[in-house]
């Protein structure tokens, strides 16, 4: 990965690098390689992974208890989230598909957000002014086309930020997200493409979405440059969301980085890899974890203590505590429930606000918001499968 | 009969199987119906039963899904494509509506598209975001193209039949609040339903719901204990749709209510408003009403019971049209 290498050039043609690498999976830095950030900010952003993760295991109990809908965990991607956010600024946008809850937090998302969106309030996906973050895109790939649009505004408007997308490798398969890295190679917007490869989309592995090598290698016909990284590598992802952004910046020029990764839990609350993948599978990944990795560095480095550890923890239950509190109290507060109405079109014609109206009159007092407040049925009757909780 | 009661998902995979083994050019391919069954897992069983060249766990595209399925079927094979939910059918909408429904007329009917898009559809289950939309419209408003909905087991499997022998496009929604929400007896080696008939699912004098899928369950709880005679007629074919069948149950009741999950504008009560005022105006007796999803999109799950049509408002609806 030398300088020149990267540099944009009329005629380039772009080859996928070998997969980036700092730490093995014991931690230990590989082949004399020079970490790419100090100790402070490793302890600083090993604390966002360890936060995002006790946060997502909160958030598998309180859905097991009834009192959110169903989520996508980011459990074992933390590194790719984290690690590639860390890379950008305040400047940049984010663009996230629908398991990044580890970027948003460390983003600046509040919990209480995060949680009031699984719970079924749109007010989860209110945008704090001036925050450059989209709110979740479930439709699979669609997102990657807004990136370029948004890097292309900044452009536009001479801003120097530049636009990270997510999504996952089953959405590679998707023609807009080929679509939108080919615009991106032409239009010069710039534009991380961080495909978090975690060998699943729902049941269906890595080996049957693409019979192309790697998913890195799909720059080359978009003209864009290329790379994988080890993705449980909070450094890899670091120094790699890092050059590529700089690269962008001064150049215009986007990058594809191909995130190795394992989904390490459910697809969605209402998923059972049991189904389709082996339990061997799953614990090969155990030893990979990216959070164990760079806790395993850092107290070998001696800046890392148990001590330290149980302190962070206890802070980060305490955060969790209070930002559930403060969900559920939103959700106790009697919001209403037909605020669908008020943000369907800027000016609300009078025939949408005669419906809104009937729709108050036939709700007549009687409480109608449900889901978060709904507790879990007795007696287990409700039957989950796939990707959804059925009904009655 | 089996003389078992079973799910709807139960009885499409048994209709997908019989017509599996009935006719060897039967293929499903979709995201995730091999190994996983389907995230419903209405297609389970079937891969270890045909085997992965019939059914086939396909990369995450949907417009390829629907592209290649009409390239299968003009080449002779019977596609059962599986769209994950009716929100994200919408990459394949690009090869529905200019691509297979419009083959035969193009090619003054010498090469056709009989294939099945099928896909859960509708609200009520406090899914995630996009996945709870209805959108029968767009496909009725194709033309070429025929749309089913069926409101239970037993229509599920008989339309299903029906879809895998049709010689056209057939785009078949599956409602998935009843999923699993009704059991009924379903045959074993049973004959199609008509493509093009609703069926009366519960006969009256008074007031005639016209309505489809999900809302068919609810309407009946609706009008449970009113002391009004309600005829409701299940569309089942949302197109073709029964003309006659809605023609002649409102010159017998001379009131309507259409109940749809769909929004409101630009929704098929529309369409039957109009129809109705075609052939049946002289025998309305009062306005006609219609309960549908309101004009917004379909909001997250906290908020989906005061979007969707309810019992109290399909309720309020006969009232009015039997004061009016
Ligand atoms: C257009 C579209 N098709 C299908 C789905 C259903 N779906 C949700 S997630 C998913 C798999 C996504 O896999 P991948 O892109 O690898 O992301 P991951 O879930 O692994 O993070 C599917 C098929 C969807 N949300 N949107
Ligand atoms: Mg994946």
């Amino acid at each position: 990965m030398s300088k020149e290498s990267t540099e944009p050039q009329e005629g380039w043609v772009f080859e996928i690098p070998p997969r980036l690498r700092f730490l093995d999976e014991e931690g230990a830095l590989v082949g004399g390689a020079e970490p790419p950030m100090s100790d402070a900010k490793a302890v600083e952003l090993y604390g966002h992974m360890v936060r995002a993760r006790i946060f997502d295991d909160r958030l598998l109990k309180l859905q097991r208890q009834g009192r959110i809908g169903t989520f996508a965990p980011s459990f074992g991607q933390e590194a790719c989230q984290v690690g590639s956010m860390a890379a950008l600024g305040p400047q940049d946008w984010f663009v996230p598909a629908f398991r990044e809850a580890a970027a948003a937090l460390y983003r600046g998302a509040p919990m209480k957000s995060i949680l009031m969106y699984a719970m079924g309030f749109e007010e989860g996906s209110a945008t704090p002014p001036g925050a450059r973050d989209l709110p979740v895109s479930i439709p699979v790939g669609g997102q990657a086309a807004h990136a370029v649009g948004l890097a292309w505004a900044m452009k536009r408007k001479k801003d120097k930020g530049i636009a990270i997308v997510f999504f996952g490798d089953g959405a590679s398969s998707e023609g807009i997200v080929y679509e939108s890295m080919n615009f991106a190679g032409v239009l010069r917007t710039p534009v991380v493409f961080f495909c978090q490869n975690n060998q699943w989309a729902i049941s269906t592995p890595r080996r049957i979405q693409t019979a192309s090598e790697t998913i890195a290698q799909k720059a080359v016909a978009a003209g864009i440059r290329g790379i994988q990284v080890d993705g449980n590598d909070l450094f890899a992802v670091y120094a790699a969301t890092k050059e590529a952004a700089e690269i962008g910046r001064s150049s215009g020029m986007s990058t594809l980085i191909e995130g190795i990764t394992f989904r390490r839990g459910v697809h969605t609350t209402a998923d059972d890899p049991s189904v389709y993948r082996t339990k061997a599978e799953e614990d090969a990944w155990v030893k990979r974890d990216p959070v164990d990795r760079m806790r395993k560095y850092l107290t070998a480095r001696g800046v890392w203590s148990d001590k330290e550890q149980d302190a962070l923890e206890s802070r980060i239950n305490a955060e969790i505590q209070q930002a559930v509190a403060e969900a559920e109290a939103f959700r106790d507060s009697d919001p209403d429930p037909l605020a669908m109405f008020d943000h369907t079109v800027a000016e609300m014609d009078p025939y949408l606000a005669r419906q809104k109206e009937e729709a108050r009159a036939a709700l007549s007092g009687r409480a109608v918001l449900q889901g978060a407040t709904a507790q879990k049925k007795q007696g287990g009757s409700s039957s989950v499968v796939g990707e959804l909780q059925e009904a009655e | 009969m089996s003389g078992e009661r079973i799910t709807m998902v139960q009885a499409i995979n048994r209709a997908l199987d019989e017509e599996m083994t009935r006719d060897p050019s039967v293929m499903l391919l979709g995201e995730d119906v091999g190994v996983d069954g389907g995230v419903f897992r209405v297609t389970q069983g079937l891969l270890a039963k045909y085997g992965n060249d019939r059914v086939i766990d396909t990369p995450l595209a949907e417009s390829a899904i629907a592209g290649v399925a009409v390239g299968l079927a003009i080449g002779g094979m019977r596609p059962v494509c599986e769209i994950q939910f009716s929100g994200f059918m919408n990459y394949a909408f690009e090869q529905i509506q200019p691509h297979s429904s419009r083959f035969r007329q193009r090619t003054c009917g010498s090469l056709t598209v009989p294939m099945v898009v099928r896909a859960p559809s509708g609200g009520g289950i406090r899914a995630l975001e996009h996945h709870s939309e209805s959108e029968e419209v767009m496909y009725v408003h194709t033309p070429g193209l025929i749309t089913l909905m069926p409101s239970g087991p037993r229509t599920a499997y008989g339309l299903m039949k029906a879809a895998l022998r049709a010689k056209d496009t057939v785009i078949f929604f599956e409602p998935k609040y009843v999923y699993r929400a009704i059991k009924e007896e379903v045959p074993v080696n049973g004959d199609p339903l008509p493509i093009g008939k609703a069926e009366i699912a519960q006969a009256g004098t008074d007031v005639t719901i016209v309505t489809w899928g999900a809302m068919v369950k609810r309407s009946k709880e609706a009008v449970k204990g009113l002391p009004v005679s309600v005829e409701i007629v299940d569309l089942l074919s949302l197109n073709p749709m029964d003309h006659d069948a809605i023609v002649a149950s409102v010159r017998k009741t001379g009131r309507l209510v259409v109940v749809h999950e769909a929004p409101r504008t630009g929704g098929l009560a529309g369409e039957i408003y109009a129809r109705v005022c075609e052939d049946a105006f002289y025998h309305l007796r009062a306005p006609m009403m219609r309960v549908c999803g309101w004009d917004t999109p379909f909001p997250l799950l906290a908020r989906e019971a005061a979007y969707l049509p309810d019992t109290n408002r399909i309720a309020a609806a006969v009232t009015k049209v039997m004061r009016d």
